[in-house]
């Protein structure tokens, strides 16, 4: 074997150059792995910073939003009494007496702890009409002088109903499925299966299709408006498709609660888009454009025909005229030209432009949260209203978990089939 | 070259039609973001059109009372502190990904894109929700951190179309020079990377500066930044005041873009001129 030794193998060794024949070939190799490991380890330590940043400010935050989807301990934690009692009770009917006894002494802990209202809220959101009942027989248990506990759980017939007790031994287990199912209107029956909940309770679904529609009515708008202008652009002159594309640019440079403050100015009662439809006649009184879903999707279509445009643009000018001068001089007629030699070269641009606004509009906030009237909020709106209003991080991770999946799917479909490099728009 | 040498009645009619759609579409894109800028200089209290008349009172508001003036100085701060790490720290991990013997380019680069394509609303909840454990929200360094995230791809996209055409021949020169790496590095590449970098910088400033999300989750009151204080002032109440600040957030992000484009424009013609 050869006699050199790993540690000899640096490159300043190399370069000293040892003739070939002292070097066992496959030591040289090795050598030559090492050193390229240890490139390979200086250029991952040059982007370690950033990734770990990222990891941090990033990659954490919403791994732990997700998670929370799916880990509610609260009932769990509040209730460890009953959940050792429910450990062997099978489901069916009432539990033991046991288990009414655990209950209520888990209850008065809490109310003495100060945290009978958070149970409460927990329970109140996975059985409606849970939090006064809880909260009412807190406060018999509390004034209940003599009178044993089990009587007072008895006398409150919620606690004897029959979906009582199935929620509650389902929230003693503190991986739940249950926020996630609820965040697309489903729930578990009684009898294990999953079933949709009742109508009035339904919200979720009509919010995701809201927001699919929203957003597919912006992605036509945005193709509309935007195809024959990129197709313009393609065919003039440079100079003018230099202004004409400055006219596209400068707005896409202007940031989106700029654009969507000058919306809100424009279509208010006596603002200038109501104006106009006066002055032509279009409209013959002013209409309520703001807080409506049609000045919602106006707004975004002008914040969305940029991202739209510019990928279908930058396929259209790769295309060479002459193409269809020779579609015509084989016969064809314009409209065959365009269906059978020009569409399918835009396609792939027609496709980028049209997914990355798809993409993009599933996620708005500021535009419908200021243009948007109550019934045109969003996913990310009713992400944001459980945080800031409701409280309830649980929904809103649940809401958040579907809308990136929804998102990263899209998003997976286009780095398949289009490629990451038509996202490089700057 | 739209219209053939010997054109038919029906050709000219597309095409008159064409432009015409087209103007329409141009306008609709123009109007709305030059709209703001005559009503902020109204003497009036309302966006109604005619003007009642000229006046700078409501960029006396915006840069003459204390809430405005924090909120500017709040954006300021973070804007630098974003930009200040993001450039930094991109510039770094795109010269670690133009080298080819980086590892698992095709997993990292999706993953550095990914604060673009997550809705920005999951960012801002997940931040809040983290950072208040770790102690860091309502804290300046919070908001930069949480910046860095969305602004440090553009740095990294930027940076590494500028390095794409830098030839990796003139480091070894300079180490065979006698170069230290470091030296090397201030020496030789920077100067030529320094468009792409810089025009990195802008991007990250711009969105760092326009970002409102994140802020509006992450913000105590006494650190609403501009934009915060524009969105709060959109959902109470409608101030000409607010048709002012848009005017100056757009002018800044305008030219801030427009200076960022013409220095990628320029280092990617260096790389046209050196290949």
């Amino acid at each position: 074997m050869s006699a050199l030794l790993p540690s000899e193998l640096d490159r300043p060794a190399l370069a000293r150059g040892r003739s070939a024949a002292d070097a066992d070939p496959r030591s040289v190799s090795a050598a030559l792995r090492r050193a390229e490991f240890g490139d390979r380890l200086r250029t991952l330590a040059l982007a370690a910073p950033l990734l770990l940043l990222l990891a941090l400010s990033f990659g954490i935050p919403i791994v732990l939003l997700l998670s929370r989807a799916v880990y509610d301990p609260t009932i769990a934690d509040a209730l460890p009494r009953t959940s050792v009692a429910l450990a062997d009770w099978n489901g069916q009917g009432l539990p033991g007496d046991a288990a009414f006894i655990a209950l209520a002494a888990d209850l008065s802990e809490n109310q003495a702890k100060g945290a009978a209202y958070e149970l409460a809220k927990a329970l109140n959101a996975r059985l409606p009409g849970a939090r006064s009942q809880v909260l009412k027989t807190v406060r018999q248990l509390e004034a209940a002088g003599g009178k044993p506990p089990l009587d007072i759980m008895k006398a409150v017939p919620f606690w004897s109903a029959p979906g009582t007790w199935p929620v509650i031994a389902n929230g003693t287990h503190a991986i739940t499925s249950f926020y996630l199912l609820s965040a697309l209107d489903l729930r578990w029956n009684a009898d294990g299966g999953i079933e949709r909940v009742p109508p009035e309770q339904a919200i979720f679904l009509q919010v995701f299709l809201r927001t699919f529609f929203v957003a597919a009515a912006v992605t036509l708008a945005t193709l509309l408006l935007g195809f024959p202008l990129a197709y313009l652009i393609s065919s003039v002159p440079k100079g003018l498709a230099a202004i004409l594309i400055v006219a596209v640019l400068l707005p896409f440079w202007t940031s989106i609660l700029v654009r969507t403050a000058a919306w809100t100015v424009l279509l208010q009662k006596f603002g200038l888009v109501n104006d106009l439809l006066l002055w032509l006649g279009i409209a013959s009184e002013r209409l309520d454009l703001m807080y409506s879903r049609i000045g919602l999707i106006i707004a975004m279509t002008h914040i969305q025909l940029p991202f739209t445009l510019l990928p279908i643009y930058s396929v259209m000018r790769t295309i060479a005229p002459s193409q269809m001068k020779a579609a015509y001089s084989l016969g064809a007629k314009p409209f065959t030209a365009f269906r059978r030699v020009y569409l399918p070269q835009v396609f792939p641009g027609v496709m980028a432009g049209c997914l990355l606004t798809f993409i993009l509009c599933l996620g708005y906030y500021i535009t419908p949260a200021l243009i948007g009237g109550a019934s045109d909020q969003l996913i990310s709106n009713f992400i944001a209203n459980y945080v800031n209003v409701e409280l309830n991080w649980e929904m809103a991770a649940a809401l958040s978990f579907i809308l990136l999946v929804f998102t990263l799917a899209l998003f997976g479909i286009f780095a398949r089939i289009l490629g990451l490099d038509r996202l490089k728009m700057v | 070259m739209l219209l053939s040498p010997y054109p038919t009645p029906g050709e000219r009619i597309r095409v008159a039609l064409l432009w015409l759609w087209c103007g329409l579409v141009i306008l609709f894109l123009l109007v709305p973001i030059l709209i703001p800028v005559p009503l902020s200089f109204n003497s009036g209290a309302f966006f109604i059109f005619p003007l009642e008349g000229l006046s700078t009172r409501w960029y006396e508001v915006v840069l003459g009372t204390q809430r405005w003036q924090s909120a500017i100085g709040n954006s300021l701060i973070v804007a630098f502190g974003t930009t200040l790490i993001a450039t930094t720290l991109g510039t770094l991990t795109a010269i670690a990904l133009s080298n080819e013997k980086f590892p698992g380019r095709r997993i990292v680069m999706p993953l550095l894109l990914s604060p673009l394509i997550v809705p920005v609303v999951i960012t801002a909840v997940g931040s809040y929700l983290f950072y208040a454990r770790v102690g860091l929200a309502s804290t300046y360094a919070g908001i930069i951190l949480a910046h860095t995230a969305l602004a440090s791809p553009f740095v990294v996209v930027t940076v590494g179309a500028s390095l794409t055409g830098f030839d990796r021949n003139l480091m070894r020169a300079a180490a065979i020079s006698g170069a230290k790496p470091l030296t090397a590095f201030f020496r030789v590449m920077l100067p030529l990377i320094l468009p792409g970098v810089l025009s990195g910088a802008a991007f990250a400033f711009v969105t760092s500066f326009d970002e409102v999300v994140v802020v509006q989750f992450l913000a105590s009151a006494g650190q609403r930044t501009m934009p915060l204080e524009m969105f709060i002032g959109l959902r109470e109440k409608l101030s000409p005041a607010i048709t002012a600040a848009a005017t100056l957030m757009m002018a800044l992000s305008i030219v801030l873009l427009v200076v960022a484009n013409l220095l990628a424009r320029r280092g990617q013609g260096r790389r046209a001129a050196a290949g």
